[in-house]
């Protein structure tokens, strides 16, 4: 008779990265909470965009990607960074604009960069890094790599320039590039349909003969799956993807901007708060059993204290020296 | 010594470097097939293939962005504009992509990218292409600006530029392709940020750069009949300047004409002035002068872009001013 070491099951791995998703989508709100709080008391400046409401998109994202491939995002980052393997000190630092902070304090909310992990930024210029998620992957292609870039930006993005003129690019060399339109239906306070011929983002696709899919941006699961067609796609023969996420964000555009303003009505965001991806997560991980109230509140109690740590790690960190002022201006 | 075109003097540069570094590649319009707008890639396409010679769509602000995406990806990109006149549309790329990147990434991410093509003016081919742009790239902090204008300088600097780890502008003249002059075979290497004394004089100095080389040798050249002995300095690099070859040649002529062929208006030469009355106030015996292009949008008839443009004639005015002769 053989002893046999017990295997993680199918569902245990299941379960496991289950917890993972949620922990990812407790993580991101509590730090954008704390942000949000740090801004208020002038520890944060500038502009900061928060990414309460859109969750899933980044943990979705990231639970079909490898560590190796490649992410790239706009101004609305910090999510997407944190799920990248960023950790919450190095991301809080920048914020603050400390010298531990991921870009050593010159980037700031906007240009978070951590080469190792492979994000590539934090973006300020709307479009403008969608040619740089399109150069990412042409190097891939390049180099004869099997990595994939994955591009989030905004659905105002659309109407730029540069989207057109990456998709078209992307498509004619065939590069493994995932276009995420993260559509939270306003461009600052402008509603995409007041601005936009073509209000399904997602028909886009059929201009530049790629793939695209519509995805409910408030489920992360949905958005896992539909990201991992993505991939296959772009691993395998360096199809570029068109994903047209719906998404909310509950927050105002930047740190600047009311919760809901005139642009929309305070119904409108409370009635889109009731698809809130984290509780429609929890609630499905309850009724299967894989996590229990005990469970989630053991999440929130670790996730509240590396928020924390986060915080005071960033209070008590240095500035820049002053000398870092003229550094890394040219390379060596 | 073999004596080349300014155009296969790139094209030599750019098969060397190509032929050095597997991770160096051409894209941009017209440089494959076609062989280049103005055949600076001729041949490169059959030596190279399709991989490395990359033919893009009309799209400059999407080419240059992919450009520097793959610099991001660790390659090394030459991207070709057509002309600095169609540059414009990617600047946004060139400004706060390329320029900026190593600094808001806190030193994690260079740029080694090469943007390159004609700038300024050619013969009649009116206001939108006829601009040149090196005042508009130099003013910008993380980019390296080069201005060659003879095929030995064009062939070392845009070498240099391709090993060079930050992004480099080369700006080429339409006018100069087809210049001739001595270019040794196999490796040379003109370091970014060195003037060259392309003459030497003593009663008045042509500070100038590019096609405006030829303007001052002209000058020279005419000044010279008139027992005016003229120096006459390439700037070759715009960012960063040659500061040192700059107060030199003032502290030895005292006189100044600085040639360009942009507008004055916070031009190249307000910059070079803005150096030599800090640095060289007491060695002024007369005030600067700028011979520049005029203050409007380039006229299409000959007769009046003539009159627009910088000349030896304007030049040797200017200088006979700083000498006080006139």
């Amino acid at each position: 008779m053989t002893t046999v070491t017990a295997q993680p099951t199918k569902s245990d791995m299941q379960a496991a990265q289950l917890r993972r998703m949620l922990r990812e989508m407790i993580l991101i709100r509590r730090f954008e909470e704390k942000a949000a709080e740090a801004y208020a008391l002038g520890k944060i400046g500038g502009f900061c965009h928060l990414y309460i409401g859109q969750e899933a998109v980044a943990v979705g994202v990231s639970a079909a990607l490898e560590p190796t491939d490649y992410c790239i995002g706009s101004y609305r980052e910090h999510g997407q960074a944190l799920v990248r393997g960023m950790s919450s000190r190095s991301v809080m630092a920048e914020l603050y604009g400390k010298a531990t902070g991921c870009s050593h304090g010159k980037g700031g909310s906007m240009h978070l960069f951590d080469a190792e992990k492979r994000f590539m930024g934090g973006h300020g210029i709307v479009g403008g890094h969608l040619p740089l998620a399109t150069g990412i992957a042409f190097a891939i292609k390049y180099r004869g790599g099997n990595e994939v870039c994955a591009c989030f930006f905004g659905e105002a993005a659309v109407n730029i320039g540069a989207f057109h003129e990456a998709l078209n690019m992307a498509s004619v060399w065939k590069l493994p590039v995932i276009f995420l339109c993260e559509n939270n239906r306003y461009g600052m306070g402008t509603a995409f349909e007041r601005v936009a011929a073509v209000n399904d983002v997602v028909e886009h696709a059929c201009s530049y003969d790629i793939a695209g899919e519509v995805v409910n941006g408030m489920d992360v699961l949905d958005m896992q799956q539909a990201m991992q067609r993505a991939v296959q796609r772009a691993r395998k023969g360096g199809h570029p993807t068109l994903l047209e996420v719906r998404t909310y964000r509950y927050v105002g555009h930047s740190m600047s901007d009311p919760l809901h303003g005139v642009y929309r009505t305070k119904d409108e965001v409370e009635e889109q708060k009731k698809r809130d991806p984290i509780a429609q997560l929890a609630q499905r991980m309850r009724q299967d059993g894989v996590i229990d109230q005990a469970g989630i509140d053991a999440l929130e109690a670790e996730v509240r204290a590396e928020v924390e740590d986060a915080a005071q790690f960033a209070d008590e960190s240095p500035d820049p020296a002053p000398e870092e002022l003229t550094t890394h201006v040219l390379a060596d | 010594m073999p004596t080349i075109t300014y155009r296969d003097a790139l094209n030599q540069a750019l098969r060397e470097e190509m032929q050095r570094d597997p991770n160096v590649f051409l894209m941009g319009e017209e440089v494959g097939l076609y062989q280049g707008a103005y055949k600076v890639s001729r041949g490169l396409l059959e030596e190279f293939g399709p991989n490395r010679i990359v033919d893009t769509p009309i799209a400059e602000l999407g080419f240059a962005g992919i450009g520097v995406g793959a610099a991001m990806g660790g390659l090394r990109p030459v991207v070709e504009f057509m002309t600095w006149n169609f540059a414009v549309l990617a600047l946004d790329q060139i400004v706060n992509s390329a320029a900026k990147m190593l600094y808001m990434t806190g030193g994690q991410i260079p740029i080694p990218i090469v943007f390159r093509g004609p700038n300024g003016a050619a013969l009649q081919l009116a206001a939108q292409h006829s601009q040149a742009w090196e005042s508009w790239v130099s003013h910008i902090p993380g980019l390296k600006v080069v201005a060659p204008a003879t095929p030995y300088d064009a062939k070392g600097l845009l070498k240099t530029a391709i090993r060079d780890n930050n992004p480099v502008v080369v700006l080429e003249g339409e006018m100069l392709y087809n210049n001739k002059g001595e270019v040794p075979e196999g490796e040379i290497l003109i370091p970014i940020g060195k003037a060259d004394l392309k003459k030497e004089g003593d009663h008045v100095t042509l500070i100038c750069h590019s096609k405006t080389v030829s303007i001052a040798l002209k000058a020279a050249e005419q000044l010279a009949t008139q027992d005016i002995s003229a120096e006459v300095l390439d700037l070759r690099s715009l960012r960063p300047l040659d500061e040192a070859a700059i107060l030199r040649s003032v502290t030895k002529t005292n006189r100044v004409v600085v040639v360009e062929e942009g507008w004055a208006h916070c031009g190249i030469g307000a910059q070079v002035v803005d150096l030599i009355q800090r640095e060289a106030f007491d060695q002024l015996d007369a005030p600067v002068l700028r011979v520049t292009q005029a203050d409007v949008p380039m006229p299409y008839n000959k007769q009046l872009e003539r009159l627009a443009k910088s000349s030896p004639e304007k030049v040797v005015a200017a200088a006979r001013r700083v000498l006080y002769l006139d």
